[in-house]
């Protein structure tokens, strides 16, 4: 790059090239954030000061084991993210997951202490999630019962049905297969960031490339222009909270994989912490918007300031009411550019 | 009008104890422009959507192309060759110009398994359809950022990529400067050149005169009234001829 004493006018050659360090990161911003969104280099740069600010508080947070737990500590609100990422773009909401997690890590855990065989355990498990995702779709899409109170409904009556099929006692495996995706790793990263990842890729693929992908979009921006224009809304809708369903009941088999018990108790609350994450991850509530990786630095921005806050003695009372902050910002956020986009 | 494109007989619509449409008779011919009037209620835009396959009617026939048929969808109207521009356009804003113009029928190819959107035949065919119509746009623009005549002419281009038989435009000039809406009424000329035969509903009767062959007055749910703009006929006269029908002056001609 040429020095700082050159002229500001950029050579009539070489219009490309910035000329001083101010117009370098002006067009660097502006090609960051055509590829990722205004969002994404936002993320990003608090991502980057969550890492300076940590590594300076403490000497074991840029640590590669460190870097393990985190991403373990990602894997299950990650997962069930990716559906409600989808939801949320085509303008739902699932309130569902947590409870949906629950009731899949018991099934499959009870399947497979009667024996079942490990695969087929996972696969009915994954069935009840989609089956649920596809209840609270059609309540939605047909019934056309506003989504936060239809998957609301269905929080409690899974969660509730968990406890009941229960008795409220956690169920222990000892299946190795199932405990070895827990503990397990691929070329030293966990194997459950590695479905983590894979998920993410899989479903960041599809969505520009199907009309599965397109239709959220056109669905969350105009339902009434989408419909006018021959899409087939409802059977959409049902496509996107199965989904939804069917990675809630992934994450609440990589929960069991990890803890080694299902209990009915899990992942209460999980629902905050996924839509946490999509939220932040500039997904808006007003549907039509959003990007699957946005969602996930909006999960690696909360994963790191839990982690930061664990390694900083913070007492975990405290990680409740910055979790509950950081919400609130997102949720404001989403609202500002809303808001400023409607003044447009 | 004896190979009529269209051919509605007693069309009927009633929501719930509403009778929207109490038996609406239409002939419209290939290449006809007809324009449709008439006051807020009195069943204009329901009539538009049952052509759009939007709603089914209560009662009645559809004949289009010679044949009867019954829209399950706006997708077998499109498939059947009628296309609708509405009057808020019904554009998806946080989309850009090609998934617009193709929403609802995006060509795919295979792939292993599974069908995938055709992305590079969409950008390259959106270019190729806003280049025909004389539209300086690019295709990879969202929506959002489009102004009011920028979003109608998108509007147009998803109508027409799919070359309809019938166009139904229900108040297409209500958002447009007086510069746009000229633009607009010539693109429309120019397709009814091409057999296009189209339906236009609006307030403004400048806009059917210069455009019309035929003006159909609806009121009540009901054809009121028949115009023929003849050539000794001013503008004036016409126009009061129009709002006479409108007003329910006019024995109805047809």
């Amino acid at each position: 790059m040429s020095s700082a004493a050159a002229p500001p006018a950029p050579s009539p050659t070489d219009p490309g090239r910035p000329s001083d360090p101010g117009e370098f990161f002006k067009l660097a911003y502006k090609r960051l954030s055509e590829s990722i969104g205004a969002i994404g280099v936002g993320l990003l740069l608090v991502l980057l000061l969550e890492i300076v600010f940590f590594s300076l508080q403490s000497e074991f947070f840029l640590d590669w084991a460190n870097f393990k737990n985190i991403g373990r500590a990602m894997t299950i609100i990650g997962i069930a993210a990716i559906g409600q990422t989808v939801v949320i773009i085509a303008g739902g909401f699932d309130l569902s997951v947590g409870s949906v997690m629950a009731a899949a890590g018991i099934l499959s855990a009870f399947l497979i202490n009667h024996g079942t065989p490990f695969a087929l355990a996972i696969a009915a498990a994954l069935g009840l999630g989609l089956i649920i995702g596809f209840f609270n779709g059609s309540i939605v899409a047909y019934l056309r019962i506003n989504p936060l109170i239809a998957t609301l409904a269905t929080l409690s009556i899974v969660r509730g049905l968990a406890f009941v099929i229960t008795s409220g006692q956690a169920e222990v495996i000892s299946n190795e297969t199932y405990l070895s995706v827990g503990t397990g790793s691929v070329f030293g990263i966990p194997t459950v960031v590695v479905l983590l990842i894979v998920l993410f890729l899989a479903v960041g693929f599809i969505l520009p490339r199907t009309r599965f992908g397109r239709y959220a979009y056109a669905i969350g921006s105009n339902t009434r222009a989408s419909r006018l224009s021959g899409i087939r809304v409802p059977r959409w809708q049902l496509c996107f909270y199965g989904l939804s369903g069917l990675l809630a009941a992934v994450a609440g088999c990589v929960t069991v994989a990890r803890t080694g018990t299902a209990e009915p108790s899990a992942n209460i609350t999980a629902e905050l912490e996924v839509i946490t994450a999509v939220i932040l991850g500039g997904a808006s509530l007003a549907g039509g918007r959003g990007r699957l990786f946005g969602t996930f630095l909006g999960l690696a921005v909360l994963a790191i300031l839990a982690n930061g806050l664990i390694l900083m003695g913070v007492a975990s009372y405290w990680q409740q009411v910055v979790k509950g902050a950081v919400l609130l910002i997102a949720v404001v956020w989403d609202e500002l550019r809303r808001t400023r986009r409607d003044v447009d | 009008m004896a190979d009529g494109l269209l051919k509605l007989q007693g069309i009927e619509k009633r929501f719930g104890p509403v009778d929207v449409l109490r038996g609406v008779d239409l002939e419209i011919a290939p290449a006809e422009a007809v324009g449709l009037i008439g006051d807020n209620g009195a069943g204009k835009s329901t009539l538009v959507k049952i052509l759009a396959g939007v709603y089914a009617p209560s009662g009645g026939t559809i004949a289009f192309e010679g044949s009867q048929v019954r829209f399950g969808s706006p997708l077998d109207a499109r498939a059947a060759g009628i296309e609708v521009i509405y009057q808020d356009l019904a554009l998806c804003e946080d989309l850009d110009v090609t998934a617009n113009v193709f929403l609802g029928r995006e060509p795919r190819k295979r792939f292993g398994p599974f069908l995938w959107l055709d992305r590079r035949a969409m950008r390259a065919e959106a270019g190729r359809v806003l280049e025909r119509l004389g539209i300086e746009l690019s295709p990879a623009r969202m929506a959002g950022e489009l102004s009011g005549g920028q979003r109608q002419l998108v509007a147009v281009a998803r109508a027409l990529e799919f070359s309809p038989r019938l166009l139904l435009m229900d108040e297409p000039t209500a958002a447009l400067s007086n510069e746009k809406i000229h633009h607009l009424l010539n693109l429309v000329a120019t397709l009814k050149e091409r057999g296009v035969a189209v339906l236009l509903i609006s307030h403004r009767f400048t806009d059917i005169i210069e455009l019309c062959d035929r003006v159909i007055a609806m009121r009540d749910g009901k054809i009121s009234a028949e115009i023929r703009p003849q050539s000794h006929r001013s503008t004036p006269e016409m126009m009061a001829e129009m709002q006479a029908a409108l007003s329910g002056e006019l024995p109805g001609a047809s």
